[in-house]
């Protein structure tokens, strides 16, 4: 991989994240209530939590891809969902994303694909395009795979390159769904020293990492922010939350096991039925 | 026990509502994509879908259009024969192909071969978060996937029904003549003095009436498969496309009808 370095002289403000007594969900369900915290300027905060607490839904909020019931979400000072569709659209061109599985466009290249904000939105030639685009494959160490397509690439390459396209127009805010989820120890341990990586070299961005993987919360935040049944459980510095007494944030970092335990029991005759035919 | 129940009006009532928001909504992204036609790259991703919906397609209505045309020959000359009117066989299987059967099976043709493909591709990367992923980088999904499939098949049903048309009366006069006797001159006046400007342009009419039917109810299918209430994931993209199919076939004949009755 390339040493990194910001791809522009001009490099913008740093924006924090302010989430302001929020209550989200879809359709009628209430998802997560009374949210707050600030998800510091330049820094990495990690939204953790277990499965199907809410951290992807928090995420999709702070893009701008559903609407809040209730509260309000700031980003570098602007109230996302007061803003006027222009103004909008523009917040959002200064945000870079990682979706899960990397969500690159299956009948583009790997080239194509990171180059389509450019594309999109600038008047460059593509001989410029390219030569970012390059750029910015190489940051991810994925340089020889430009002409590959997504579905030619293994799981960490399609992030990787996710990270690439999120990376090209030198976002403020870098948003990252699950970035480790799916990935061999070595791979992901690649993808924290990468983020890691672009926060020591890209002072200028704020980094929101969504995970369930603590030793790569360990290992990269600065600030955590740990959900548990539709509220906050943590939020805080990464020193403070092993420091935490409440009970749920202890059981998830020291990975204990739920003390409610499992009441159902199978009935004889389907305990019968199922052994016969396992061993009949 | 009773009390669970909906009452029977709710019930009849529900499917109503539902398919009058359906058809507003339809209406609405169709509005949306007529909106979204003069963006940036469009013309780029027109040809692509051109070549798509239209070029991909063109093989099959050729066959399509001859069998058609063989097939009206063959039943047209048996019918007019018993009235000692064959020599109108050209007449009768160019109007019924330029008025009527061109349109209405190059439309569902092209439904079946492409507008299936256009829902399955847009639902699965509704289901794989690449249109969440376009909309987050300021690029309009309505503008990159739906108005470019809008255009290229106001662009492409037109051509292929002209198509249709020739190779079906082509199809006609093979039967006519080389099978059956008729004279060709007699088959090939019959077709020019029969076939006027307004049963041509009312072909046309209906074929651009299709295109933006079967465009946009296949995109419609494809963009919102993640609020189906059937199913979810792949299951959900496999039932939006079979109702894509579906509902573009049953628009095609309802529509055909209206067109038809305003046209005469």
């Amino acid at each position: 991989m390339n040493s990194l370095q910001p791809n522009t002289d001009n490099p913008p403000a740093p924006w924090n994240i302010e989430l302001d007594g929020l209550c989200l969900g879809y359709g009628d369900t209430v998802v997560l209530e009374e949210v707050s915290d600030i998800l510091p300027a330049g820094e990495i905060s990690v939204i953790l939590g277990g499965s199907g607490c809410g951290k992807s839904t928090l995420l999709r909020h702070i893009l701008g891809l559903n609407r809040p019931f209730k509260g309000r979400i700031r980003l570098g000072g602007k109230d996302l969902f007061a803003l006027s569709p222009k103004e909008f659209r523009k917040v959002r061109r200064r945000m870079g994303v990682l979706f899960q599985d990397g969500a690159l466009l299956g009948s583009l290249t790997l080239a194509q694909n990171v180059g389509l904000p450019l594309f999109e939105h600038t008047n460059l030639p593509q001989r410029l395009i390219d030569e970012v685009v390059d750029y910015n494959l190489s940051l991810v160490g994925l340089e020889k795979f430009r002409d590959y397509f997504p579905n030619e690439l293994s799981g960490g390459m399609r992030k990787r390159a996710g990270l690439a396209r999120a990376m090209v127009m030198n976002p403020p805010l870098l948003l990252c769904d699950e970035p480790t989820s799916g990935l061999d120890p070595i791979n992901s341990a690649q993808m924290d020293h990468l983020l890691l990586n672009l926060k020591r070299n890209f002072s200028y961005m704020t980094i929101v990492v969504v995970s369930h993987d603590l030793s790569s919360m360990q290992k990269i935040a600065d600030h955590v922010l740990l959900l548990n049944r539709g509220r906050v459980a943590f939020a805080g510095s990464k020193a403070d939350v092993w420091k935490s007494e409440d009970a749920y944030v202890k059981d998830f970092l020291e990975r204990k096991e739920p003390l409610e335990t499992h009441t159902h029991t199978l009935s004889a005759e389907a305990s019968r039925a199922l052994q016969r035919w396992i061993d009949p | 026990m009773a009390l669970n129940r909906p009452h029977i009006l709710a019930a009849l009532g529900a499917p109503v509502i539902d398919f009058t928001q359906s058809c507003g909504a339809l209406f609405l992204f169709t509005i949306e994509a007529f909106r979204c036609i003069f963006a940036r790259h469009m013309l780029r991703r027109v040809a692509w879908q051109v070549y798509v919906i239209g070029a991909k397609s063109f093989w099959l209505i050729l066959l399509i259009g001859l069998f058609t045309g063989m097939v009206l020959g063959l039943q047209g000359y048996y019918a007019l024969v018993k009235f000692g009117a064959d020599g109108f066989l050209g007449a009768a299987v160019a109007l019924s192909l330029i008025r009527e059967l061109g349109p209405v099976l190059t439309a569902i043709m092209i439904t079946g071969r492409a507008g299936s493909s256009i829902t399955a591709e847009i639902g699965v990367m509704r289901i794989s978060d690449q249109i969440d992923a376009l909309d987050v980088m300021d690029i309009n999904s309505m503008s990159y996937l739906v108005s470019p499939r809008l255009v290229a098949s106001l662009i492409v049903f037109p051509m292929l029904t002209a198509i249709f048309d020739i190779i079906g009366i082509i199809g006609g006069y093979l039967t006519g003549t080389v099978l059956l006797g008729l004279n060709q001159g007699v088959y090939i006046a019959r077709v020019h003095s029969s076939v006027e400007m307004l049963d041509v342009r009312g072909g046309f009419i209906k074929a651009i009436v299709f295109g933006v039917l079967v465009s946009m109810a296949c995109c419609y299918m494809g963009y919102f498969v993640h609020q189906r209430r059937d199913s979810a994931g792949p299951e959900a993209v496999s039932n939006a496309t079979t109702a894509a199919v579906v509902l573009s076939c049953v628009l095609i004949l309802m529509f055909d009808y209206v067109l038809t009755s305003f046209l005469l």
